[in-house]
């Protein structure tokens, strides 16, 4: 069992990373790409734009994040330099 | 010609990163445990990336080549995506930069404390470690480069050459130098890897979608001059941001 979530989580690491936003925004950009073309319009400034949002939603969370872990540390190093 | 100068120096660099991270576990186990076991781990690892090659390179070819442009270039854009966000917020001071010498430290201790190697016999221990790192390390560049070579006429052998040339420089490095590539500077090499995965999965992508570039091979150009722009101005931003949070504290500090 603990093998086959090593492997699991290996595959998600390897596909998806650190932030699912981005295999998740991929996928739905390429739909809108699709549907855009299929329709006989220029679709070819599609993707450009939705990698630049999605690369700056997915930055924005990786701040988010290590700021979260940032104060959760020094709130653990205060807690610990009170007690000690 | 510029998509194959791009798509060699895309696997050269990709693959040189891949292989530095397996080559500093290597050495690790190697120094501390000796160099019997570690090198059959490494060397069942490379035939194990073998086979794989084999078996999904023919099985890939067969597909059309709009449903692979498709699906390649979304995994090739998620995965250099995914490499450029974590470059910019190292940059930028958001995330520890990858540190070489630290990581070689720590799987040394780590396979020091695993219990005495039997020098005699197999050392499962630096067998076991030295096979994780290049199999888990030399999938990402298996995949790099059967990709590269599906998507694209001649691809296979251009990422293929482009693979060996990395491989030869960062085993003749490792076996001068026997200690960890510290000074390869891999963040920028993570940056500019991020960059170029990037253009080609959004060119790829497009096209399996249906899309036709104006100006054709030429977009790519376009496509990482814009990527380039808008990822050194998300680390400006974000340094900036940083610095102005760092500074908050003390404000308040100084204020109460």
């Amino acid at each position: 069992m603990k093998q086959v979530r090593a492997f699991g989580r290996f595959w998600y690491d390897f596909l998806i990373g650190d932030d699912w936003l981005i295999a998740a925004g991929v996928l739905a950009a390429l739909a809108v790409t699709a549907l855009v073309a299929g329709s006989g319009v220029d679709a070819w400034w599609v993707m450009p734009l939705a990698v630049l949002a999605l690369l700056a939603g997915s930055l924005r969370r990786g701040v988010r994040e290590s700021s979260r872990e940032h104060a959760g540390a020094t709130r653990a190093s205060g807690t610990s330099g009170e007690t000690s | 010609m510029t998509r194959s100068a791009f798509l060699f120096l895309t696997a050269f660099l990709a693959c040189g990163v891949e292989m530095v991270e397996a080559l500093t576990i290597v050495l690790a186990v190697g120094v501390t445990r000796g160099w019997r076991s570690t090198l059959l781990g490494a060397g069942a690892a490379t035939l194990a990336l073998v086979v794989l090659i084999g078996a999904l390179g023919p099985a890939i070819s067969s597909v059309p080549i709009d449903t692979l442009r498709l699906a390649v270039g979304a995994l090739l854009l998620i995965f250099g995506l995914q490499w450029l966000r974590k470059a910019i917020l190292r940059a930028s001071g958001y995330k520890p930069l990858r540190d070489e010498a630290a990581a070689f430290e720590r799987e040394r201790a780590e396979a020091g404390e695993a219990g005495p190697a039997d020098r005699r016999s197999i050392d499962w221990y630096s067998f076991t470690v030295s096979f994780k790192g290049v199999f888990l390390e030399g999938v990402e560049v298996a995949f790099i480069v059967i990709s590269f070579g599906a998507a694209q006429h001649n691809g296979v052998a251009t990422a293929a050459a482009a693979a060996a040339v990395a491989l030869v420089i960062v085993l003749a490095a490792g076996v001068l130098v026997r200690a960890p590539l510290s000074r390869v500077p891999e963040n920028t090499l993570k940056f500019v890897v991020g960059l170029l995965l990037s253009t080609f999965g959004t060119f790829w992508a497009a096209e399996g979608a249906g899309v036709s570039w104006p100006g054709e091979d030429a977009a790519l150009l376009a496509i990482l001059g814009l990527l380039l722009a808008a990822s050194l101005t998300a680390v400006r931003l974000l340094r900036h941001e940083r610095g102005l949070r760092a500074l908050a504290p003390a404000r308040k500090g100084g204020a109460a």
